[in-house]
């Protein structure tokens, strides 16, 4: 009954929002595809770091494959083959760093995954100057804006739904257990290894088409561009100032977050870092939960259940 | 069973934000002509902006004063209108610029923009001057496919040439410095792993064959590369007389330097972007003498000489000794297709193909929206970046070589 | 050839390891991940170019005032900032989050300001620009005072730690920043002081790495990521392994340089960085306790 009102209310939210490019202008319609983007990203994001603990700041490395696959082939292959390809490319280089970084806790692996989009963006290079002979690449599609929101949009659904239904299946409990204390979580039975990876995959996979998606609006693409390590780095502040381990979190800190850069930035294009550093150490200091956790110490008395669940943190290495 | 749980009320407040956001109109201001309005965006912040800083920025808001002090801009009508500008920072992102300019176009609806610096983001808002009908004046944008990007959006300009220009001017100065016997027929070339350099490599190869230069090395390093300790040692090692470096102006400077210490003389010494700083000069004293780059002026112009007073004055700073010079005199370009033709933008783009302006960089007419009419070539002489290519062209001064070695500081 | 790639790998990652031992100092004691280091550095190298440039003021001399400036600044962010955080946090993982959710917006204040001030141009000079040789093999004066500073600071804070009570205090709230009051050592101002030791590093290393290194005023995020990548081959709040780590880093950009390709020395960085923590996952010197 509440599940049924819940989908009610989002199927609504969706198809308003699939309307959306119908009323607005150019400007906002870019706007909203700068925010779903986020959007996705924050709650892909979230969907591996903010349950398992693992900050990851390879994001960019799984957008900028997904970029970088449309700007190569885009000529000669029809777009659905290419998105595809680019899932598959995505799947398979996160299974291989899933595998890789299963030793690794805490500050290392977060500093591994920079690391890793680093080198992702650095062979990108070497292999497109040095093999290529050739460095930038042209993305002449026809895919207007709208086109591009619509399917951000879709996949922006189908990741909150995902999350959602993770969370009520046995995955989800696993992952709670190993969120708490991961030598409880084996000894109670779970895989740990494989819940991770299949986690961080399917994470990886949803960055890898964001990118995918977003890359024909940008007509030219080169490894600067697409690898820019901001992009992961926004998508952890936006994460975790939502609240990383809740379904809405990442959408209520990537909203917030994304139209508060765009104000600044066309307010006080002179003073737009200063403003944004100072905002950004008031929040920490007045909402020290997240937004989703103000929302909640603001508006609902606290249950016992409320306790258990825990914002997103880095796990210790040395625990 | 309908209570709202805290879940689902975290739910609707997800869904509602959402509509918020999406929803959340801005009124646009009304034109009541009592001002031009001109809006740009360029990376103030990010890994562009030191681009930015010394080529784009500096010269906009030269122009914007220049214009306002005398008036505003002047219409065909003889009255003037003074500049608004709108400006934003695109943080050195492309998602960034595209979103701005639209902003630009759409929401401000000013009545021209200036491109963003760099290439790729010349690229990157291309298709969003041409769908609104914008005049794109791109300067900081070296690039060989101009003549095709001119086809596909025809209000484009493209002001600072292209790879092939400047890898022809430099393999011209090596054949005749070599069958003058000056310098042997090798060259060792390095190059940025970035568009910049790979654009000018890939140009310098075909260009040095032709002209009888043999490339005995050819690397490419990619951004950020601190050391070059290596790569002076093969380049010394190769033979060659004259080493090439398509780069960026941090390893330009690192290049300078570590030359210096690894007493690395080779007979010609052409660097990258950065060379044409005036801190370049500066800093390098007598040791600048003789190394070659892209661009360079007649210091004979005075025209030319004018526009550099005023940037130090108003800036505080000189411009750089290539692409600045080229960005103040777009600018003059578009005020006085204003002039001619008013505030309608077919109008002053059709004007901006044809006419023929007279700027701080002389006299320019556009063939086919590129400008042909640039200095290729500068060699640092007596503490001046003097313009050496194209050889034919007026103005231009006979390089020096070989570059004399280095001198203890 | 190979004694001139040894020599330029070492002198390399001197300046390497120079510029990381601040960092896993703040992060290894004072327990907050501090993203706003590269920000220290940047505004230390602009500092030295201003005395230089425009005082006449060497960047050695440039030193004596800038590292304590950066001790002082560091001891009033701790204060400010960082203090009321560490209170707040329950453990160390909250800590974590909120020091790097801060000194994100630290950073940004910083690069703000130097924006304002400087613009954002290229800043470059020359001081010490000359080789000397050691071995056969030219090496420039500048470099070489970096790689001289690495060893001698990062040498004489060994010994400190590890020999003098006053070590084994900071050594103490390391491990666990709980217990240490047990023992009557005061916790606060021991990772106070170490992260306003970690900002003096941080700008020795900004002022020395000015004389020979381009920069700009958003170039900070690039020595911060340097820096992290080095502390944490080497193992978090681990001199000694800093050093290594810097120092294996600048021989493997240059061997590769030398020998493989000039294309890939970056990429080699990275590869050697996340090969050694696949092998060693808490770093060359760190310790997976159990």
């Amino acid at each position: 009954m509440k599940t049924a009102l819940g989908f009610l209310v989002a199927l609504t939210v969706l198809t308003a929002l699939a309307f959306a490019p119908l009323f607005v202008g150019p400007y906002q319609l870019g706007l909203l595809i700068g925010l779903t983007g986020y959007v996705t990203l924050a709650s892909a994001w979230a969907l591996f770091s903010g349950r398992t603990g693992y900050v990851s700041l390879a994001t960019v490395a799984f957008f900028g494959i997904g970029a970088y696959t449309v700007a190569v082939l885009s000529e000669t292959m029809p777009y659905p083959l290419v998105l595809l390809v680019a899932a598959a490319i995505g799947l398979c280089v996160a299974l291989l760093v899933g595998l890789a970084t299963l030793r690794l806790a805490g500050v290392y692996f977060v500093i591994f995954s920079f690391g890793l989009a680093e080198l992702v963006r650095q062979l990108v290079t070497w292999f497109e100057t040095s093999v290529n002979g050739t460095l930038g690449r042209y993305i002449f599609l026809p895919l207007e804006a709208e086109h591009i929101y619509w399917q951000l949009l879709a996949l922006a659904a189908l990741t909150l739904l995902l999350t959602w239904w993770i969370q009520r299946t046995r995955l989800g409990l696993a992952l709670k257990v190993i969120a708490d204390d991961e030598t409880v979580a084996s000894h109670i039975g779970i895989n740990i290894a494989w819940t991770k990876i299949a986690l961080f995959t399917l994470s990886a996979i949803i960055m890898t088409l964001v990118g995918a998606i977003q890359a024909p609006r940008w007509t030219y693409v080169e490894p600067a561009i697409v690898f820019s390590p901001t992009v992961s780095f926004l998508t952890l502040i936006m994460a975790l100032f939502g609240g990383a381990s809740r379904l809405w979190g990442p959408a209520l800190g990537a909203i917030p977050l994304f139209l508060l850069f765009e104000w600044l930035s066309a307010s006080f294009p002179n003073h737009y870092s200063i403003l944004l550093g100072l905002l950004f150490i008031i929040i920490v200091f007045l909402l020290p939960r997240g937004v989703v956790g103000f929302i909640e110490d603001k508006f609902q008395r606290k249950s016992p259940a409320d306790l258990v669940e825990k914002p997103a943190r880095v796990k210790e290495a040395d625990q | 069973m309908t209570t709202i749980t805290r879940r689902h009320a975290l739910r609707y407040l997800g869904a509602s934000a959402i509509l918020l956001a999406a929803a959340a109109p801005i009124a646009a201001t009304a034109d009541d002509r009592t001002s031009v309005k001109i809006g740009y965006a360029v990376s103030k912040t990010g890994g562009n902006a030191g681009g930015v800083g010394i080529t784009t920025l500096p010269n906009y808001e030269l122009w914007v004063k220049d214009v306002n002090d005398a008036g505003g801009l002047e219409l065909p009508d003889g009255t003037r209108l003074p500049i608004e500008v709108i400006e934003y920072d695109d943080r050195s992102s492309a998602e960034e610029v595209v979103r701005s300019v639209e902003r630009l176009a759409t929401q401000d609806e000013v009545d021209f923009i200036l491109p963003p610096w760099g290439t790729g983001f010349n690229l990157a808002v291309a298709p969003l001057f041409d769908r609104y009908g914008y005049p794109q004046l791109a300067v900081s944008a070296v690039t060989d496919k101009a003549p095709e990007f001119v086809k596909r959006w025809d209000k484009s300009y493209w002001l600072l040439g292209g790879g092939h220009d400047y890898a022809d001017a430099l393999a011209k100065v090596l054949s005749k410095a070599s069958s003058d016997g000056t310098i042997n027929s090798k060259v060792a070339m390095i190059s940025v792993a970035d568009g910049f350099g790979i654009d000018l490599v890939t140009a310098a190869r075909p260009a040095m064959e032709n002209a009888g230069i043999e490339v005995v090395y050819d690397v490419t390093y990619p951004a950020g590369t601190t050391d070059f300790t290596s790569v002076i040692n093969e380049a010394a090692a190769s033979g060659a007389d004259s080493f090439v470096a398509f780069s960026y102006p941090p390893e330009t400077f690192a290049l300078t330097q570590q030359a210096q210490v690894a007493n690395f003389n080779p007979k010609v010494l052409y660097l990258g972007v950065g060379t044409a700083f005036p801190v370049y000069g500066k800093n390098n004293g007598a040791n600048a003498e003789g190394i070659m780059s892209l661009g360079g002026i007649d210091y004979n112009n005075p025209e030319n000489m004018a526009y550099r007073a005023r940037h130090e004055e108003v800036t505080g700073k000189a411009p750089d000794l290539w692409g600045s010079v080229i960005t103040y005199s777009s600018l003059q370009m578009l005020q006085e297709a204003i002039k001619r033709r008013g505030l309608d933008r077919d109008a002053v783009s059709d004007e901006l193909s044809n006419g023929t302006f007279q700027t701080a960089a002389g006299e320019i007419t556009l063939e086919d929206n590129q400008l042909r009419t640039l200095w290729l070539t500068g060699q640092w002489q007596d503490g001046k970046f003097v313009a050496v290519a194209p050889t034919d062209r007026d103005g231009a001064t006979v390089p020096i070589l070989p570059k004399s070695a280095w001198q203890a500081q | 050839m190979l004694m001139t790639t040894l020599i330029a790998g070492l002198v390399l990652g001197g300046s390497y390891a120079l510029l990381a031992m601040g960092l896993t100092i703040q992060y290894g004691i004072a327990r907050t991940m501090n993203l706003a280091y590269g920000e220290t550095i940047i505004a230390s190298a602009f500092a030295a170019y201003l005395l230089y440039n425009n005082l006449g003021i060497s960047p050695i001399l440039g030193l004596v005032i800038i590292a304590p400036a950066g001790f002082v600044f560091g001891w009033l962010v701790y204060g400010i900032l960082m203090r009321p955080l560490v209170a707040r946090s329950e453990n160390t993982a909250t800590l974590e989050i909120n020091s790097i959710l801060a000194t994100f917006g630290l950073l940004f204040v910083i690069q703000g300001v130097m924006l304002v001030i400087f613009g954002g141009n290229y800043i470059s000079y020359n001081y010490l620009n000359f080789g000397v040789e050691i071995i056969g093999v030219r090496v420039a004066a500048n470099r070489l005072l970096a790689l001289g500073l690495a060893l001698t600071i990062g040498g004489g804070l060994y010994l400190l730690l590890t020999r003098t009570r006053w070590g084994t205090t900071l050594r103490a709230v390391a491990v666990n920043p709980a217990a240490a009051p047990l023992v009557g050592i005061d916790a606060n101002r021991a990772a106070r002081f170490a992260f306003a030791l970690g900002g003096a590093l941080a700008s020795s290393g900004g002022v020395v790495v000015s004389m020979y290194q381009t920069f700009t005023a958003s170039s900070g995020v690039i020595f911060t990521m340097k820096a992290l990548i080095v502390v944490i081959m080497g193992g978090v709040g681990n001199l000694a392994g800093a050093l290594f780590a810097g120092l294996i880093l600048g021989l493997s950009e240059t061997f590769v340089a030398a020998y493989i390709s000039p294309g890939l020395t970056i990429a080699a960085v990275y590869i050697i960085f996340l090969v050694i923590l696949l092998c060693r996952p808490a770093g060359l010197f760190g310790k997976v306790q159990k």
